[in-house]
């Protein structure tokens, strides 16, 4: 039996471009161009990886978002991905965390799954927090923010991971089916390769609605979201500091101002 | 008055200072019940209650150290069911780290409530608690509440001064019974990290943090030297962890930790958004690069242009000398 893994990519705003808020108080998907989230490539990497140590895998990448989210799709893809999943819908416009964790979790549910691989957090919302969302929906074992990931023993088999967390280091064992999330020290993402991006044009990409997944509109959505955005403004910009050339005095100069802040 | 659950992280029983400005968020907007779980967990109580802490929920069980999160979400929603059973519940606050986030994430779930992560600021509104978040690398300032179930919001270290506010802080043993289903990630193993004895890196009132620029690791007791003169934590960009001469745990920025001291300054450090992103809260920024050019000038209070070997070691002596 082939392992069926699930990879959860979010197309995200560019975070070096100028990022805004719409009037509604949405992010702005118009004004910044929009990629794969940085963070899921390490996610692509490791389901790759885990693939190729595996007797038969395949891997689906999914993503909830709007059109252009396909270029993530398509992205991954030319990385190595087998098939890709998109769920678009004119009502998910303005759906939070736990909205989208609904969305995900159904359509991992439709797709079939062994192993769901998210990346730590997204670029834009840096919440961190879908991938516990999904193993709580789906009733499978978290095993969360790994450095290290491999997966033994097939559809059946168990996941491991390292997990470095604030005061310890952890190993982590749970059996299949499961959800992880991996870091940025998980390895480098490949680039995907022109044969990679040749072949991923052919590959299938199935289109699904909320519909198709049993899911009423006043669930998801700006009306339907289990947060609200009451006011967005823009950062001041900092007031420009002092700027000294260190001209011998530099170190003793920045000492003054130190002191003058009370710092020492 | 309406009750505020306050998730306790705790080395041991020793409270860390995070659960303690939560504490002062927390009386803003009702009474805080405090809940402390593992091993320890009983010995939190007086700390928690000089800081006001009405009641301390606690439970030790096993579980909660040889399982990752799903038992610890167990126990909170045990402390969500008594609380609203007995009176009316305002709120559940966690500390902003990966695994209060995760757990405030489950807990959403299972009580159908929203949640909010990485709040800055809080304060009670007319239809419930309203988080102050800062976005888009710090770019943005937003204010958000939940609007279905019981608020569950999730706040940065230093968002909040630690005050001490005496409070009865009486002790009940939570009952928790945790499920199968939470016991399907095992901690094999858990290696504690090695003390630096420095302050903790998101704790700190002072971060002072190398890059690119300080060119190995055998360079970096520099930055170190200078860090301990002023009592500060040291921090790293990404850079500097790639290349292997500092930590993981130590780098500041998107996928490092989101720092937000009073003073922080950045030496060799070009000032990349992401970077940006983990420390441009910081209430006063000083950065010392040789590059005139480099977009950390941008944020600073203050900055010198200059090589970091001349002006980190001299600015070391300077702080000994006038700290005497
Ligand atoms: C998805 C993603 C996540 C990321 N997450 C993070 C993150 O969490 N944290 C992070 O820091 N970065 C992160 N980055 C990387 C970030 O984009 C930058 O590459 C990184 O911050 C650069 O580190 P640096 O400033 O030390 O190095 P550089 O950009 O190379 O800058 C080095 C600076 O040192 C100066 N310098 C050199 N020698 C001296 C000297 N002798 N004296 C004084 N100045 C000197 C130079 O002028 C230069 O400005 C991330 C990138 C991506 C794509
Ligand atoms: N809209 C989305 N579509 C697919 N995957 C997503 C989406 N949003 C988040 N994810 C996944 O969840 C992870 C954590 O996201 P977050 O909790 O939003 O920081 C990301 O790295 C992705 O793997």
């Amino acid at each position: 039996m082939s392992l069926r893994i699930v990879v959860c990519v979010k197309y995200v705003p560019d975070a070096t471009g100028d990022r805004h808020f719409a009037e509604d108080l949405t992010v702005d998907r118009d004004d910044v161009d929009g990629l794969l989230s940085e963070l899921d490539e390490y996610a692509v990497e490791q389901a790759l990886q885990i693939k190729e140590a595996a007797d038969d895998a395949e891997i689906t990448v999914l993503t909830v978002g709007p059109e252009d989210a396909n270029d993530a799709i398509r992205k991954a893809l030319s990385m190595g991905a087998d098939k890709g999943v998109h769920v678009e819908d004119e009502d998910l416009h303005g759906t939070d965390a736990v909205g989208t964790s609904l969305v995900l979790a159904k359509a991992i549910e439709k797709t079939g799954y062994d192993l769901v691989v998210c990346g730590m957090a997204s670029t834009d919302g840096t919440m961190g927090v879908l991938p516990a969302m999904l193993a709580e929906r789906l009733g499978v074992p978290q095993v969360t923010q790994l450095s290290e990931v491999s997966v033994e023993g097939g559809p059946n088999g168990t996941v491991k991971g390292r997990r470095d967390g604030d005061t310890a280091t952890e190993q982590l064992e749970a059996s299949l089916p499961a959800v992880v999330s991996v870091t940025d020290q998980s390895g480098e993402a490949r680039y995907p390769s022109f044969k990679g991006i040749m072949a991923a044009k052919k590959k299938p990409v199935e289109e699904l609605e909320l519909d198709d997944l049993d899911i009423d509109a006043d669930e998801v959505g700006l009306e339907g979201a289990w947060t609200k955005v009451e006011d967005a403004t823009e950062r001041p910009a900092r007031t420009a500091g002092t700027i000294v050339k260190d001209e011998g005095e530099g170190a003793k100069q920045l000492a003054e101002f130190l002191a003058g802040q009370k710092f020492i | 008055m309406a009750e505020v659950l306050v998730y306790v992280d705790h080395v041991d029983g020793s409270v860390r200072k995070p659960t303690l400005e939560l504490l002062t968020l927390a009386r803003r907007i009702g009474d805080p019940v405090a809940v402390s779980l593992g091993n320890g967990a009983a010995d939190t109580a007086a700390t928690l209650a000089e800081h006001g802490a009405v009641k301390v929920l606690t439970a030790d069980a096993a579980e909660f150290a040889d399982y990752l999160v799903a038992p610890k979400v167990d126990a909170l929603q045990a402390a969500v069911e008594s609380v609203s059973a007995a009176g009316s519940l305002a709120a559940v606050l966690l500390p902003s780290s990966a695994e209060g986030k995760e757990i405030g994430a489950r807990l959403a779930i299972r009580i159908g409530s929203g949640i909010i992560t990485d709040a800055v600021d809080l304060e009670a509104g007319d239809e419930g608690p309203v988080a102050t978040q800062s976005v888009f690398a710090a770019s943005y300032t937003t204010k958000s509440r939940i609007t279905k179930g019981t608020p569950v919001i999730t706040v940065k270290p230093n968002s909040a001064p630690v005050e001490p506010a005496a409070a009865a802080g009486a002790v009940e043993e939570l009952a928790v019974t945790v499920a199968d289903s939470s016991k399907g990630t095992k901690v094999v193993s858990r290696t504690p990290r090695e003390s630096t004895g420095r302050p903790d890196l998101t704790e700190a009132a002072i971060v002072v943090s190398g890059g690119r620029g300080v060119n190995g690791a055998e360079n970096f007791p520099v930055i170190e030297a200078l860090a301990d003169s002023l009592g500060a934590a040291v921090g790293a960009s990404r850079a500097a962890v790639d290349a292997g001469w500092y930590p993981h745990t130590n780098q500041v920025g998107q996928t490092g930790k989101s720092v937000s001291p009073q003073l922080y300054i950045a030496a060799g450090i070009s000032g990349a958004i992401q970077h940006r992103a983990g420390m441009q809260t910081s209430k006063t920024i000083v950065a010392i690069n040789k590059d005139e050019e480099a977009p950390i000038f941008e944020l600073v209070d203050y900055g010198v242009v200059g090589d970091l070997f001349n002006v980190v070691p001299a600015l070391t002596d300077e702080v000994k000398t006038r700290k005497g």
